[in-house]
């Protein structure tokens, strides 16, 4: 704040530190040199207004005209209110009320409220069957997740994996490892098809459903998906999640000691990241390798 | 990481096989390249170029740009990753950057349908579900309400997701730089959830973003009202489009992925609603095959990020090391590092902030006459969590979870200077 100001001259410095702002609305100089030449090096490179410094005397009284302008403008700007203006008080006791924004109506809800969670709520009226959801599902999804959920190229795999979850290469698909078949329907209301998301109808999201449903061999062939029959579906993989544990399962790794020398004998390399060479080759991610 | 990574680790090694060219072009250049000049005749006794000639006035250019010789610092990103650039991840170039805040250009990215373009005008966020009222809130709206501001970090869960199985990416960006640390201006949520009004019964949220895969998460509602803010700038401009423009949710400490970019959804519920990135993403799969759910704390961490592969060492003599670290759990109460692999510590020097949530700048020097260093550091938060070397983490955890790998980095600075990322043991 008091970078221009202050700098007028050193005797004036102390009373108008907080006055920086006041040459924040001077106009930029015509030329560097006048306004060198007219004011002295100490005081800056920016001339002061004509209409603050009209007579073109030294540097302190221009400055206290520029104090008495903000004093002035100060008490216009008051005098405009009809009553003293106040600062926000906090209440400690009930929530703070602003009184900002408006009531969202039920109908602006209805287009974004579109999740669903595994009790059911949030599904909404239709229904699909896995027949019809093979028919969507080669045309809008099986490009990237293959005709079999088998994925194509690096896109998710969305059938198989079952009994792999232990292995050193798990599959984690809907039938191997989704918990719950809302969190598929939910997902593809949101997101799917790629590029195009949200533009499947409630009857075509619980068909698609279905039919990745019966890829993995949760519900049969002739199955229906609707808000009724969705409580009945078991995933395989229900039971195979548990909440954070970290805190016990590692409490080892809170240590009011860490070693701090002769911890363990002299270590060797035994992984190397050039020997795998999968790093991009990005010449330009050097300086001066342009 | 919208794919399982590490999982083709094992494909990519079968491929690969034996020793890569790439890397060696990679470190060649070490030492070398910082003899060349680029023209003598800018040098002394010669008077430069750039004194001669006048340079561009104001106004030319209006929004600042870095130097033209910096055109290197750049986000990267892993093309074999993932499927398609729209769902995938931009790195942030850790070794290029000193001090804790992250400039916003740098800052990782990570989306999941690309990048949404929202008019401000035309956004909208909604708060309903057990809510006293269902409530629109426009910019403006969300501009008028008390704000705060926070420095924090915000770290990828997959950060450091493709080194379970080992030593594989030759670059602190690469095996670290899905984390940045910049300061938030934003409504503490809190504020915005008591404006709807809370019901009594109320104990998650679902965050939902705008973008083409509307990302959703649930929050529980402790957290959304104890620290967590509905940010609309980083570092006292407007959200880049990258990182949620206009608002975003800002989850201090926890799992980048629940930090919802350009929210436009609040709903409060009684119970997690178990969505697709709670559920078949951002759960830890450990050995044997049960998953941990809700992992959402950032454990601490820290990496050295010079000397690292990409910012090899330029001299012998004296040598400042540096690196960041960061704790999702309170502030970081200390930073030590190694130069033989971890079997001997000291303590580094914090310098500049030290606050919760956020990342601190370490230093540690020592002269280097062209010995292997094996450098490591390790970050202990006020909770008296020391962060555990790799191996201790796959101990519990095996190589399967992806997420939450916080483990011990080693670099190897070879006598030519070179830098490579090793295993140790």
């Amino acid at each position: 704040m008091a970078v221009s100001c202050a700098e007028t001259s050193p005797s004036a410095a102390a009373d108008i530190t907080d006055i920086g702002h006041c040459r924040g609305a001077l106009p930029l100089p015509d030329g560097e040199r006048v306004g060198v030449r007219r004011l002295g090096r100490s005081r800056g490179r920016f001339p002061l207004t004509p209409a603050l410094s009209p007579t073109g005397r030294g540097s302190r009284p221009r400055v206290g005209r520029c104090i008495a302008s903000i004093v002035s403008a100060t008490i216009v700007t008051m005098a405009l209110f009809s009553s003293s203006p106040s600062f926000a008080q906090d209440k400690a006791a009930a929530p703070r009320k602003f009184n900002i924004g408006r009531v969202a109506t039920p109908q602006e809800i209805s287009g974004w409220d579109i999740d669903v969670r595994p009790d059911g709520q949030g599904l909404p009226d239709g229904k699909g069957s896995v027949a019809d959801g093979e028919e969507i599902y080669m045309a809008k999804c099986a490009a990237c997740h293959g005709e079999f959920g088998e994925g194509a190229g690096r896109w998710p795999v969305l059938a198989s994996g079952k009994g792999t979850l232990k292995s050193d290469d798990p599959v984690k698909t809907v039938g191997s490892y989704f918990p719950y078949a809302a969190s598929v329907f939910d997902y593809v209301r949101h997101a799917m098809p790629f590029g195009d998301a949200q533009s499947l109808t409630n009857d075509e999201l619980y068909a698609v459903t279905a039919y990745v449903l019966n890829l993995n061999d949760i519900v049969p062939e002739d199955f229906v998906l609707s808000k009724e029959t969705f409580g009945n579906i078991k995933m395989p993989n229900a039971g195979g999640f548990y909440d954070d544990d970290r805190e016990t399962a590692e409490k080892a790794f809170w240590n009011p000691k860490p070693c701090m020398s002769d911890c363990k004998p002299p270590v060797k390399v035994t992984a190397r990241a050039r020997v795998i060479d999968v790093t991009p080759e990005d010449a330009k991610g050097r300086p001066g390798a342009d | 990481m919208n794919e399982d990574a590490s999982a083709r680790l094992s494909r990519r090694r079968l491929l690969t096989g034996a020793v890569g060219l790439g890397a060696a072009g990679l470190g060649g250049a070490a030492m070398a390249g910082r003899a060349l000049a680029g023209n003598a005749d800018n040098l002394p006794p010669h008077v430069p170029e750039w004194t001669r000639t006048l340079g561009d006035g104001v106004g030319v250019r209006a929004y600042g740009q870095p130097s033209k010789f910096e055109k290197h610092v750049v986000r990267r990103d892993v093309q074999w990753l993932t499927a398609s650039r729209e769902s995938s991840v931009s790195f942030t170039p850790l070794h290029e950057l000193d001090g804790i805040i992250t400039p916003n250009g740098l800052c990782f990215e990570r989306h999941h349908g690309g990048i949404a373009e929202i008019d401000p005008q035309d956004h909208r966020l909604i708060v309903h579900g057990l809510t006293d009222k269902a409530l629109m809130l426009t910019l403006a709206d969300l501009k008028r309400f008390p704000r705060v501001n926070r420095i924090h970090f915000l770290e990828c869960a997959a950060n450091s997701g493709m080194e379970w199985r080992g030593a594989q990416l030759n670059g602190c960006q690469y095996t670290h730089g899905m984390v940045h640390c910049v300061q938030y201006t934003g409504v503490p949520l809190k504020l915005i959830l008591e404006e709807a009004g809370l019901k009594p019964n109320a104990k998650w949220i679902l965050a939902e973003g705008a973008d083409a895969s509307a990302m959703t998460r649930s929050l529980p509602l402790a957290k959304a009202l104890d620290d967590c803010l509905v940010a609309t700038r980083m570092n006292g401009e407007m959200l880049r489009p990258e990182q949620g423009y206009p608002v975003r949710l800002v989850v201090p400490g926890w799992e980048g992925n629940m930090w919802v970019k350009w929210l436009r959804r609040l709903e409060v519920g009684d119970q997690p609603w178990q969505v697709r990135e709670e559920t078949s993403k951002y759960t830890d799969l450990l050995p044997d095959g049960r998953a941990r759910r809700f992992t959402f704390v950032m454990d601490a961490k820290s990496v050295i990020t010079s000397p690292s592969p990409q910012a090899p060492v330029a001299a012998k003599g004296f040598l400042v090391i540096s690196g960041l670290a960061w704790s999702g759990r309170g502030t970081v109460r200390r930073v030590d590092v190694s130069l033989d692999g971890g079997r001997n510590w000291r303590e580094a020097k914090i310098d500049g902030p030290v606050l919760d949530k956020a990342c601190v700048r370490f230093y540690a020097e020592t002269e280097w006459n062209g010995e292997e260093l094996l450098l490591q550091s390790r970050a202990i938060d006020d909770t008296g969590y020391v962060q555990p070397t790799k191996d201790d983490l796959r101990k519990i955890r095996g190589t399967n979870s992806i997420y939450h790998n916080n483990g011990i980095q080693t670099w190897r600075v070879a006598p030519s200077g070179e830098v490579e990322n090793v295993e140790v043991g």
